[in-house]
This record gives structure tokens, C-alpha cells and sequence, in this order.
């Protein structure tokens, strides 16, 4: 298998904090890993090494190696906004923007400049398809987004995080802000979206941790204490601290 | 409640009665002074007419020479102040290291606190002089060169709301935007700026009754000369110009001359009262928007 991201001898930093220890995680092409772990233990910054979006916080410091591709993406000749093309986000709540729901699919497309009538048409239904939103918004896409559900919301920004064909798609707990059958429908989707992108979710949830993903890697204290197939880690975790977590006995 | 406590609030409640009460007694002057205005002068002569020339032998009311002084002026201002004013909002949201945007924004409020009388001479004896030398036609007394001083002076009152504006768009709308991979320019523009559109429109209009409200720039820059024109090179007066001479000159009081000042007035209270409204309408929706 491929080795699609790599994490060597990783450590963050926020001013003086230590939030990410010395981390390193190997990602396969074309699996789901979920992060799991207490609040507050660092997963959605290490997330968010991947596609860089922790640079826009004052007081960041990393050291280490993040390579996509075997590419480290944190040199200097590298644009990050080629890197997030590459590398898409969904976040916790959802945040379309203030747009129709047409719009918010293209507009990764269109700060890239593409203007082509056709392939924006196109783009819009492949994306809502695969975010299996189409037959519910196909004849309103010009409605405002803000009129969605919140699990249609979520959905349409999983469509416009696909709509610039990345091959990784990060996703920061997408399900915790709705509701159950809204949050199967998003679990569905990830399975289906395996095929296509590397994913990696976050999660507070063990049981949807155990539905969605292949392997799962858990932090603790900005420690990764273990990754390993999601059901040896749910059935049979090597250390103590991983079988105190998902046994409930913290977090 | 006790006795001192209950005062106060009393003196409070009397305060808040008062400012109530100075309102009411300033519209009732200019509508009773109007009132009698309008019985001289038809109010379709007063809105179509298109001279006014209260003090000559041909008298003519039409106040359309003076609302077009005061748009133009007042269109002039925005037409610099918004794209400036926008700006630097931008630039003090998204791009200055947050301890400098909070050392500069005092300082560009500076700007608004400059006496318009200073304004006034700065347009007439230091902006005019400048845009003469690229405008050849442009006379002395213009309203390009007031409006432009005008829009310096409104500058702070756009970038400072548009920036808070700006500032209470949701962080997570900016994180959507970057995630995608779009730089900080095109955030700005494409995401923050029409999410903020209400925030900003509201502060264009609040900028626009300060500068249909503003007298003593135009008065001392723009010429006193009733014009009913687009040019911004001539001289032309605004409405509250036209005030301010009848009420300095030696027109009798309780003449008709002296009353189309209470009928210019009440053209301006109209105008500015429509403009809060429409800020006081974005304002509301713009608080929905966020709830
Ligand atoms: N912007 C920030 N500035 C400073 N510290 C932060 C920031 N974001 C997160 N942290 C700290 O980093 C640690 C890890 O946070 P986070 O990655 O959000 O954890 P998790 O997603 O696992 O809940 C926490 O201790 C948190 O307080
Ligand atoms: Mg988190």
C-alpha cells in the first residue's frame, strides 16, 4: 500500500505549550483513520497539520516532518493554497458561506479562476451526487445555503471540499453538531468517499470511530499512545491508557 | 428604594424626558414655520421648480438646485471615503498584527474630530489649488475639492464600523474560505465583505447623513451659488449652506425669505430621517443574520 501521509518525530507548539509530542503516523492511501481521544489532547491540531491551517494561528511553532506524497509540505516554495486544493477540510460545525448552495460547490473552483459554464455544471452535480445532496437541492440551487438543515449543510460542505478533486480529506468531528440520522447519512458517505480520498476524521464518538474507520490512532496529552487497525484497538489495545479510554474509565 | 436613589433616577428620567421633549420642540418650529412657508409658496412649485432664488426680485422656491448641491457634495465624500474607508478596514482586520490596529484606530478617529472649519479652509486654500493645476476649468469655490475633504472627514466613521463589521463575521466562515485555499485577498473580498454587506451599508449610510448634515466645509468651499448641476467643478450651495447665510444675514425676521429656511430645514430632516431609517432597517437584519 501506498503510503499516502507521514508524520516524523512531530512536535507542536502554541507560545509556550507543548501540544503535540513528538508524533509519528504513517497514513495509507485510500483508508479512513479516525483520531480519537479527550478533549483537548491535540487531535484537531495534528489535524490540521495536513493542510496547514494551524499557520493562522499567532504563537504556532512546529518542528518535525509532514510529508504528503513522500513531499514535505512545509517548505518554502510550497503555496499553501496549492496544498489545501490538495487537501480538503470539513469542519465541526458546519460553515457554508452566506451564498447559494450552487456557489458554495464552486467556489473552490472559482478563486482558481475557472469560469467555464459547463464544467461548473457539471462540477456542482458530481460533487452534491457524492455527497449524496443532489436529489434533495437539485432544483434549488440557487437558495441561499443558510436555508439547508444542518446535516444538509454538513453534506454541502463536503461537497465543496471535493469540488477541487483533493486526495485528502480532513474531517474535525463533521457529525457532532447533528443529529442521528443526519450523522448515519455522513457515516455512509465517508465509507463511500474511501474509495477516492485518504481520510482522516476526528472523533469524539467511539461506536461511530468503530463504523467509519480502518485504523484509529489515540492521543492522549498530545501523546499518539497508539495506531493501530480500528479492531484490535477496540478489542484488544496494548497499552493501558487505550483501554482506559474506550472503556470509558476518562475522557 | 431609598430616598437619594430615587432621586437620581428621577434626574435621569427627566434627562432622557428632556432631550424627548427639545426633539419635539424643534420639529414643531420647523413644521409650524413651514406650515406657513407652504401656504405662500405651492409645495409642487417648492419640489419641481428648478431655480431658487428666494432673494432676488424674480423669486423662484425650487429647492431642487439645493437637495442636487447636497447629494452631489455628499456623493463626492462617499465616492473617496468608501473604497478608502473599506480598505483600511480590511487591511486592519485581515492583515495588521492586531496590536497595531489597535494603536491606529484612535489615530484615524483623530480625523473625525478635526474641526470642519479647518476642513473648510484645507479644501479651499490647499485641495482646490492642487486639483487645479490636473482640472483647468475648476473654479475657486467647486464641489469636488469640499466633497473630497468631506470624504477625509467620513473616512473614519466607514473603516471603523465596516471594520467591526468585518470583526463579527464568524471566525469559522474565514477558516472555510482559507481551508479551501484561498489566499487572505480573495477571503476578504468573496467571503468577508458580503457577509459583512449589511455592517458596511449601514456605515455608508451613516456617513452620507454626516455629509448631507455637513455645513461648514461646504459653506466656506464650495461657493454659496444655488446650481442646479452635476458638474462637480462649479460652485453650487447645499441646503444646510443655504441656512446658515439667511440666518446670518439681515433678512427680516417673519418674512417669507426668512420662512424658506424652516421649508429647507424640513428638507433636510426628511432626507436625513429616511437615511436612519433605511441604516436602522439593515441594522435589524443584520442582527438576525448572526442570531
Ligand atoms: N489557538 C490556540 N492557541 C493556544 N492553544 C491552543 C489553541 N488551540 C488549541 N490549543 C491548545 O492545544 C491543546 C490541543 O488542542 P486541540 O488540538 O484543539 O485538542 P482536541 O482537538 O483534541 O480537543 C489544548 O490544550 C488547547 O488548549
Ligand atoms: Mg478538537
Amino acid at each position: 500500500m501506498h503510503k499516502k501521509l507521514e508524520a516524523r518525530n512531530v512536535n507542536v507548539f502554541y507560545d509556550q505549550t507543548h501540544v503535540i509530542k513528538d508524533v509519528n503516523l504513517a497514513v495509507e492511501q485510500h483508508s479512513v483513520t479516525a483520531f480519537i481521544g479527550p478533549s483537548g489532547c491535540g487531535k484537531s491540531t495534528f489535524l490540521r497539520l495536513y493542510n496547514r491551517m494551524n499557520d493562522l494561528i499567532e504563537g504556532f511553532r512546529k518542528e518535525g516532518e509532514i510529508l504528503i506524497d513522500g513531499r514535505d509540505i512545509y517548505q518554502r516554495d510550497l503555496r499553501v493554497e496549492d496544498l489545501r486544493k490538495k487537501v480538503g477540510m470539513v469542519f465541526q460545525k458546519p460553515n457554508p458561506f452566506p451564498k447559494s448552495i450552487y456557489e458554495n460547490v464552486i467556489y473552490g473552483l472559482k478563486i482558481r479562476g475557472v469560469n467555464n459554464k459547463n464544467l461548473l455544471d457539471e462540477t456542482v452535480e458530481r460533487c452534491l451526487r457524492q455527497a449524496a445532496l443532489w436529489d434533495e437541492v437539485k432544483d434549488n440551487l440557487r437558495k441561499s445555503a443558510l436555508a439547508l438543515s444542518g446535516g444538509q449543510q454538513q453534506r454541502l460542505c463536503i461537497a465543496r471540499a471535493i469540488a477541487t478533486e483533493p486526495s485528502v480529506l480532513l474531517m474535525d468531528e463533521p457529525a457532532s453538531a447533528l443529529d442521528p440520522i443526519s450523522t448515519s447519512k455522513v457515516e455512509e458517505l465517508i465509507y463511500e468517499l474511501k474509495s477516492q480520498f485518504t481520510i482522516i476524521i476526528v472523533t469524539h464518538n467511539m461506536q461511530q470511530a468503530g463504523r467509519v474507520s480502518d485504523k484509529t490512532a489515540f492521543f492522549y496529552l498530545g501523546e499518539l499512545v497508539e495506531c493501530d487497525s480500528t479492531k484490535k484497538i477496540f478489542t484488544n489495545p496494548t497499552d493501558s491508557r487505550t483501554q482506559d479510554y474506550i472503556t470509558g474509565r476518562f475522557g | 428604594m431609598r430616598i437619594p436613589e430615587r432621586l437620581i433616577v428621577g434626574v435621569l428620567g427627566a434627562c432622557a424626558g428632556l432631550t424627548i421633549l427639545i426633539t419635539l420642540g424643534i420639529l414643531y418650529t420647523l413644521a409650524s414655520e413651514a406650515v406657513v412657508f407652504f401656504s405662500e409658496v405651492p409645495i409642487t412649485d417648492f419640489l419641481t421648480d428648478t431655480q431658487w432664488t428666494p432673494l432676488f426680485t424674480e423669486k423662484h422656491f425650487g429647492i431642487l438646485p439645493l437637495l442636487a448641491g447636497t447629494l452631489l457634495t455628499s456623493f463626492i465624500a462617499i465616492f473617496f471615503a468608501l473604497p478608502i474607508g473599506l480598505t483600511i478596514a480590511i487591511y486592519l482586520n485581515e492583515y495588521a498584527p492586531r496590536s497595531f490596529a489597535f494603536s491606529i484606530k484612535p489615530i484615524l478617529e483623530i480625523l473625525a474630530a478635526v474641526p470642519t472649519v479647518v476642513y473648510g479652509y484645507f479644501a479651499l486654500t490647499v485641495v482646490t489649488p492642487f486639483l487645479q493645476g490636473f482640472i483647468p476649468g475648476l473654479a475657486g469655490f467647486n464641489a469636488l475639492g469640499a466633497g473630497f475633504v468631506m470624504g477625509i472627514m467620513i473616512i473614519p466613521l466607514i473603516s471603523s464600523l465596516s471594520q467591526d463589521a468585518l470583526y463579527a463575521v464568524p471566525k469559522s466562515l474565514r477558516e472555510a474560505s482559507y481551508g479551501m485555499g484561498a489566499t487572505r485577498l480573495q477571503t476578504a473580498f468573496q467571503v468577508l465583505v458580503p457577509a459583512a454587506s449589511s455592517g458596511i451599508t449601514v456605515s455608508v449610510i451613516l456617513a452620507i447623513s454626516r455629509a448631507v448634515g455637513e455645513t461648514m466645509i461646504v459653506a466656506i468651499a464650495a461657493g454659496m451659488q444655488p446650481n442646479l448641476t452635476a458638474d462637480p467643478t462649479v460652485p453650487i450651495q447645499t441646503i444646510t449652506t443655504f441656512i446658515v447665510q439667511i440666518s446670518m444675514g439681515d433678512v427680516p425676521h417673519g418674512s417669507l425669505e426668512y420662512r424658506t429656511i424652516f421649508a429647507a430645514g424640513i428638507s433636510l430632516f426628511v432626507l436625513t430621517f429616511i437615511l436612519n431609517n433605511i441604516s436602522f432597517w439593515f441594522k435589524k437584519r443584520y442582527r438576525m443574520k448572526y442570531e
